[in-house]
């Protein structure tokens, strides 16, 4: 039995002894212990070092506020900076203090605490300047971190998450939320109830309180029980609500799911009500060496012996200003520690605390100065208040109270605001934001029977506010000491010139705060900033507030002008595979693909992400050829024989009704309307202001019926911006859009021998040239599959693009590679697509179209009608040519030597020099036809420059290129309307 | 992440919606308007502290386009101030 | 003003540190200035900071309608960069760059300016493309970017262990912007602060405009302030988020939406990544700070608005994607999260103007602005002195939109 254990009592399955390591050490505690009363019951006092000066430290809490103990977890499911406060015991567990080296017991970084003086707050800001910062960073940055980074996720298991609907949600099952719970749950009301501890009480499971006569956790035994029988409501322990968003939207994170390949689970609950029982914090009293080992709040010494038997001291002195730390006087006493003194800061110490500790010797009106010991508390220095002779007590635990800190956290998250109550002197919820109620010690009620009465209250408000009328409910009555505080907001520290800690993580005293005041960081968030106080992972739980009081009576203000710091997400970490959850990138990112997939992979296709989340072939390699010499290869068949390309994934949209020709004046530069069924023709999207936005073909079905294609990238876009059109300005148009990109596939056969593979296909469509020209199309059978045949060209070579439908193209395209064997058809991607239409100087959105361009520029003046009165975009392009910028143009560039690639994106500029450049390469591509490098490029005043010579200026070198039409294969398209 | 109600298929998360931006100025006869007024439409919306009438597609859902008061300090979903058109 | 080095901070540990001066004075509101800059931000500080400094106009007053430096300048995430398209922006950023690396020694005030490096992690060609795209233009202006192959990528970032070629979106190279850093940014507004007020620039907190008066003849007089009328013939609206809300007391319309934008830190842990991890494709991006945290940023939210909060989905958008890439990460903990809003042009590029309210000058629609701090502040008290923009910002006024002259900067990466 280790020596600090109590024979008898507490939480803890003795029959179940648990056997761990610390810091290397091994140690045995039991089931039910967390990390940090195990080694209280070990004895173990020093635990941690400090961030900056690596002082001692041991455990101060017991819950997620813990300050200074934070431990890396081995194994499995390692994680670094948790509190040991909040570790739950298993078999097997390794733990070790972060941020210390060698061991938390004997830290070479303590070394720091010898040149304490000479680092005071914001330090960093006045020195390491010379030479530079980069001299000091190295080891700065090794000394800063705490703990180790992962370097591996899970070994095991998964994350998970889940959605859920509330009427009501309460975070926290202490007695305010339990009280609230059954209410709402016996009304039927669906209540989720949300705790962070392993078990559900709250305070009561660390204090020796009765309700209604009994034990305490009697009650709170049978109101679990009771709401485990609800089919209404769901019950979560060892789960934080650890953001409240919009929409009264909140976010649990499930540690430990009942499903063992569950590592955590996320809840997104949407509630309609939400309760607010999250209790509050105890603060820390501000003095002298108030960090050493040995020197705990007065609630978490009480839970130790209470909740987990374990002694975290023999000869105890309790320091406080309120009732509170009377009743754990009281039950450390009943324990058998012994309380050497109350040290109350109050000169008047109320009848009710007094009532709790008969016997022991209580010194009214005095303060704790100082802390005495080196490792770990030895005594304290007492001194009265007002002044006056010092005595010495000693001990060797400190359990002390500075009053309670409403958990206000999720409620100001949610928008509320907060108010400082003078009586309870702290900040307390004021004007709810959302549909929220704070209920119990969160809501500023304390005592054991203001906290039932608060929670049925608000159980009941929330019901009424969901319409569930419930005027009254039975609330057992709780026997409590009354609270009473006289705020300390530090103790006088004359006379010592030891540090005075208000933020034990972060190593922030009292005189750095004045420091920061002094230099004129005196705003709330200054001070933070400037000596890092509350900017812990605790986000200040137990010291925020001492830092704001001793900013208040520094500058003689109110607590409420001061101001309290913003509670920000989350109210304690999470892991961020929890927040992920389940998702994986091929959820967050679902890709698109068409039939022939796994043909293309057969085929040894390389495969790529193409925009839009469509994953096509780029180019069909074969063995021992560069990517060069593939893409070459694939562009001769097109250019002089066949070749074929899925292009499918092309947005498709049919417009259907009455009005759909008008509409598509209105959203094209050019004239649709006058389009006859069976015809297509080319058109280009403007946005209002003139700019780009997409090209394609549109075909005419019928009298009322058309097919729209756009840009494989911009098709949401696209179908966004059409019925944002319809729907909110012109809804009385007759026009319904249905996307149909993925009920048409097409295979594309390209080049001169198209008409001769097509036909071998076999077909009732008549492919005559006179019968079947350019930018029509046809409905018929194709290789015995139903298809629609238009004529477009995208390679500038005669095209036939088979449509059919999904279920027939792979089919389509295996019996197209079949017919055009005799010519030696190949399959075409997408790189040699961009050669073929480079080519031709065919635009392309994100190469040509870059935002700056309009249809002048791209040499497609003819494309903005002059007769339309009015369409999108229309006014804007006038506007911008009437202006004085000068325009870049659309031009060819060919290198004068042939072999010269002029790199995609870049500059020309006059002579080449290195200046403001006067045009940029668009694109560049090795053609087959030409043999030659050849480029586009968006030139300024390009247009009147052709013949004459560009400078394309690249790091260390430029390359001349003569100005060209941007059109370098069959300038007067012949071909394509073969 | 907000509820916004969609008139075919009650509230819904945020998430099946797409934003469509402010509801401005009503689209002027281009040829009635100066340049000026022109490039107003165009790039000056609405940007209040407060109650703002926007425009929301239900992408995920049913496709509807709708219209909703917000309140851009609270991201309340409001009722349309009495002086609105 | 008071020197900062080893040799003070030794002088003062020796007097418990009871005698340094005050950063920044809390002087009277006087009611006349020659000029009121509205926003005690990065750019309202810097701009006063070059007014005194290189125009010597001193009787300048910064007003704040909260505490110094409290607006998206204690929210960003501290990039700083110069990876841009086109000609309009490179100089600017390459200049503001320059003199990030030169500001502690000119503030004597240690920014923490580290020159870490972003490496963009590329997972798609048609995000290589475009990227690659602005290199030798940013070439031309003597910033960097060069592409690395995926294994160079991978040692330049080991944590970086997803992404293998079964990925979803495997990487498939990256690019290198040796010129970007971050550094710390409260230092900036501290630092810009403390060096106006000894130039005899006076802050004023909690002086919250109310509006902007104009006399008769239409020009400025001055605001009036919750602590009374303050008279200038010239203000200075730099209040990021709120420009609109200001400028409309003064009847004038900008092209300028509010947004919200939001980035989070990890706990801290031990160094493990040394580089600013750009990751374009998957949208988001992250450094680790000194203090070990992560500081991860991610893409703004849809929607006007003026509350700085979190979107729960577009949060765990971020969050998946960075998870896909650094899955290790899956047991690293979020620590705190925020918002921030700004103002973003029609054009998503940055306003700096005089406007047609004479003496009234905006700096608005910066979406990263605080890499833009420095030139951004000298530039404005380049306009504000000498009523002329500044060669670096000619193509940035207002006057663009006249006839839609858009600069258009196609938003490429996400590290804003």
């Amino acid at each position: 039995m280790p020596s600090n254990r109590l024979p008898t009592g507490g939480r803890i399955n003795r029959n179940q002894p648990v056997r761990f390591k610390f810091n290397g050490k091994s140690y045995e505690g039991f089931e039910g212990d967390t990390l940090a009363s195990a080694l209280i019951a070990n004895g173990v006092s020093i635990t941690a070092r400090s961030f900056k000066y690596h002082r001692p430290r041991g455990i101060v809490g017991h819950g997620v506020e813990e300050p200074a103990t934070l431990v890396e977890l081995a194994g499995a499911n390692a994680s670094g900076n948790v509190p040991a406060t909040t570790v739950s015991l298993h078999e097997g567990l390794s733990a070790r203090s972060v941020n210390c080296w060698p061991s938390a017991s004997l830290d070479l970084g303590a070394t720091n605490q010898l040149i304490s003086k000479f680092i005071p707050a914001g330090f960093y800001y006045k020195t390491f300047k010379w030479p530079n910062w980069h001299w000091y960073e190295p080891s700065i940055r090794k000394a800063a971190g705490l703990a180790a980074a992962p370097t591996h996720p899970p070994a095991s298991g998964h994350f998970e998450a889940r959605h859920a609907h509330a009427d009501i949600l309460i975070a926290g099952a202490g007695p305010a939320g339990l009280m609230a719970a059954l209410i709402a749950g016996r009304s039927g009301a669906r209540v989720f109830l949300v705790d962070e501890g392993t078990e559900a009480g709250g305070s009561l499971l660390n204090r020796a309180l009765l309700i209604e006569g009994r034990p305490a956790m009697e009650w709170v035994a049978d109101a679990v029980a009771e709401l485990a029988q609800m089919d209404n409501v769901t019950h979560l322990q060892d789960s934080t609500v650890w953001a409240y968003r919009e929409h009264n939207l909140l976010m649990v994170n499930e540690r430990s799911p009942q499903n063992p390949s569950v590592i955590e689970r996320s809840w997104r609950v949407r509630a309609g009500q939400v309760i607010c029982a999250t209790g509050a914090i105890e603060r820390m009293l501000v003095f002298a060496n108030n960090d050493r080992p040995g020197v705990m709040m007065a609630s978490s010494a009480q839970a130790y012996v209470n909740r987990y038997a374990a002694l975290p001291g023999k000869q105890a002195v309790v320091f406080t200003n309120n009732n509170s730390a009377y009743a754990a006087a009281a039950d450390m006493h009943a324990a058998g520690v012994e309380i050497k003194a109350i040290i109350d800061s109050r000169k008047t110490i109320p009848k009710d605390a007094l009532a709790c500790v008969s016997g022991i010797k209580i010194h009214a009106g005095h303060v704790v100065q100082t802390t005495k010991g080196h490792r770990s508390v030895r005594g304290v220095v007492v001194a009265p208040i007002d002044g006056g002779r010092r005595f010495t007590v000693s001990c060797d635990l400190l359990a002390q109270s500075g009053g309670w800190n409403p958990a206000v956290h999720l409620f100001s998250q949610s928008r509320g605001t907060v108010r400082y109550d003078e009586t309870l002197a702290s900040f307390v919820p004021d004007q709810p934001a959302q549909r929220t109620h704070s209920a119990g010690a969160a809501n500023g009620d304390i005592t054991l029977d203001s906290a039932l009465s608060s929670g049925a209250k608000a159980a009941l408000a929330a019901l009424n506010e969901t319409g569930e009328m419930h005027q009254t409910a039975n609330v057992p009555t709780g026997q409590d000491t009354p609270y009473g505080i006289t705020p300390l907001w530090q103790v006088d520290a004359k006379g010592t010139k030891s540090k005075a800690f208000l933020d034990i993580q972060n190593d922030v005293s009292v005189d750095d705060v004045h420091l920061a005041l002094r230099e004129g960081y005196d705003n709330i968030e200054h001070v933070k900033r400037y000596t890092t106080g509350g900017m812990g992972i605790d986000q200040g739980k137990t010291g925020n507030i001492n830092i704001i009081g001793v900013v208040a009576q520094q500058k003689d203000l109110p607590l409420q002008d001061v101001g309290a710091t913003t509670f920000r997400a989350p109210y304690t970490p999470v892991s961020f595979g929890a927040i992920g959850g389940i998702r994986e990138d091929s959820v967050l990112f679902p890709y698109r693909h068409t039939p022939i997939t796994a043909w293309n992979h057969d085929q040894g296709a390389f495969m790529y992400e193409a925009g839009a989340r469509w994953r096509r072939p780029g180019y069909f390699p074969r063995p021992s050829e560069s990517f060069q010499e593939t893409v070459n290869r694939e562009c001769r068949a097109v250019r002089e024989s066949v070749g074929v390309y899925d292009g499918s994934p092309l947005g498709t949209f049919e417009l259907k009704g009455r009005d759909t020709g008008k509409f598509l004046d209105f959203i094209y530069t050019n004239v649709m309307s006058s389009l006859k069924p069976g015809q297509g023709r080319y058109g280009l999207m403007l946005s209002d202001d003139g700019l780009i936005i997409d090209d394609g073909v549109t075909l005419r079905l019928d009298d009322h019926r058309w097919l729209l294609s756009t840009s494989t990238g911009h098709a949401d876009a696209i179908n966004q911006h059409m019925e944002k059109l319809l729907q909110t300005e012109f809804p009385d148009w007759e026009v319904m859009i249905t996307t149909v990109t993925s009920q048409w596939n097409n295979a594309t056969v390209c080049g001169p021998n198209a008409r001769k593979t097509v036909e071998a296909l076999g077909t009732d469509i008549d492919l005559s040239p006179d019968n079947f020209p350019f930018m029509s199309f046809r409905e018929g059978t194709v290789a015995g599959l139903a298809a629609r045949i238009v004529r477009v060209s995208f390679t500038g070579e005669l095209s036939y693009e088979i449509n059919v439908a999904p279920r027939d193209m792979l089919t389509l395209w295996e019996r197209i590679m079949k017919a055009g064997k005799p010519h030696g058809i190949l399959p075409v991607g997408s790189e040699a697509s961009h050669v073929l239409r480079v080519e031709k100087g065919f635009l392309s959105l994100g190469h040509e179209v870059d935002g700056t361009a309009d249809a002048y520029d791209l040499n497609m003046g003819w494309i903005m009608s002059k007769k339309k009165p009015d369409y999108l975009g229309k006014r804007s392009v006038e506007l911008r040519r009437r202006g004085t910028a000068v325009r870049r143009e659309l031009v060819g560039l060919v290198p004068d030597d042939p072999n010269h690639q002029i790199p995609e994106g870049a500059p020309l500029t006059p002579g080449g020099k290195k200046q403001k450049t006067e045009g940029l390469t668009t694109a560049c591509v090795w053609s087959v036809m030409n043999d030659r490098w050849v480029a586009l490029a968006l030139l300024e005043n390009g247009h009147s420059r052709h013949g004459e010579t560009a400078h394309v200026r690249l790091k260390d070198g430029v390359i001349p290129a003569k100005i060209t039409a941007p059109v370098f294969h069959d300038p007067d398209g012949i071909l394509l309307r073969s | 992440m907000m509820l916004i109600h969609c008139p075919f298929c009650g509230k819904r998360s945020e998430s099946e919606f797409i934003y469509g931006g402010p509801v401005g100025a009503d689209r002027p006869n281009p040829d009635a308007v100066s340049d000026a007024q022109w490039v107003e439409y165009l790039t000056v919306t609405p940007n209040p502290l407060g109650p703002v009438q926007e425009k929301w597609w239900h992408a995920r859902g049913c496709g509807e386009w709708l219209t909703i008061w917000r309140d851009t300090r609270t991201h309340d979903i409001v009722e349309a101030p009495e002086n609105a058109q | 003003m008071q020197t900062y080095n080893i040799f003070s901070l030794a002088r003062n540990a020796l007097t418990g540190h009871q005698n340094w001066q005050k950063a920044w004075r809390s002087p009277p509101l006087k009611d006349q200035y020659d000029v009121v800059v509205i926003g005690a931000g990065g750019h309202g500080l810097s701009t006063a900071y070059y007014l005194a400094k290189e125009f010597g106009i001193t009787n300048v007053a910064v007003l704040d309608r909260g505490w110094l430096g409290g607006g998206n300048i204690a929210r960003n995430t501290l990039t700083i960069r110069s990876n841009y398209m086109r000609d309009e922006s490179i100089p600017f950023y390459v200049k503001s760059v320059a003199m990030y690396e030169g500001l502690t020694k000119e503030l004597n005030f240690n920014m923490m300016h580290s020159k870490r490096t972003m490496v963009d992690v590329v997972q798609t060609y048609p995000k290589m493309r475009e990227l690659r795209r602005r290199q030798l233009t940013m070439d031309i202006y003597g910033s960097t970017y060069e592409q690395i192959s995926t294994e160079e990528l991978r040692r330049r970032i080991p944590a970086l262990t997803g992404g293998g070629p079964d990925a979803r979106l495997p990487v498939i190279g990256g690019m290198v912007h040796t010129d970007a850093g971050v550094n710390r940014h409260d230092a900036v507004a501290w630092g810009y602060a403390r060096g106006a007020d000894a130039l005899g620039v006076e802050i004023h907190q909690q002086t919250a405009v109310k509006s902007i008066l104009r006399g008769t003849d239409g020009a400025i007089q001055g605001v009036e302030t919750n602590r009374g009328t303050v008279r200038a013939k010239k203000v200075v609206v730099a209040v990021s988020g709120h420009t609109t809300t200001l400028t409309e007391t003064a009847g004038l319309k900008l092209p300028l939406r509010t947004m919200n934008l939001t980035a989070f830190v990890s706990e801290p842990v031990k160094p493990l990544v040394d580089v600013i991890v750009n990751c374009p494709d998957s949208g988001f991006y992250f450094s680790q700070s000194d203090k070990g945290e992560m500081v991860i940023g991610g893409a703004p939210d849809m929607g006007q608005s003026f509350r700085r909060d979190i979107k729960q989905h577009v949060f765990e958008d971020t969050v998946t994607a960075m998870l896909s890439l650094f899955p290790a990460f899956k047991k690293l903990k979020l620590m705190r999260q925020w918002g921030g809003h700004l103002d973003i042009a029609h054009d998503a590029s940055p306003i700096m103007s005089k406007t047609d309210v004479g003496g009234l000058f905006v700096t608005a629609g910066w979406w990263g602005g605080y890499k833009a701090i420095p030139a951004g502040g000298l530039t404005l008290a380049h306009l504000v002195a000498k009523d002329q923009p500044h060669p670096l910002m000619a193509s940035f006024t207002l006057g663009r939109f006249k006839h839609l002259d858009f600069v258009l900067e196609s938003g490429t990466t996400t590290a804003r």
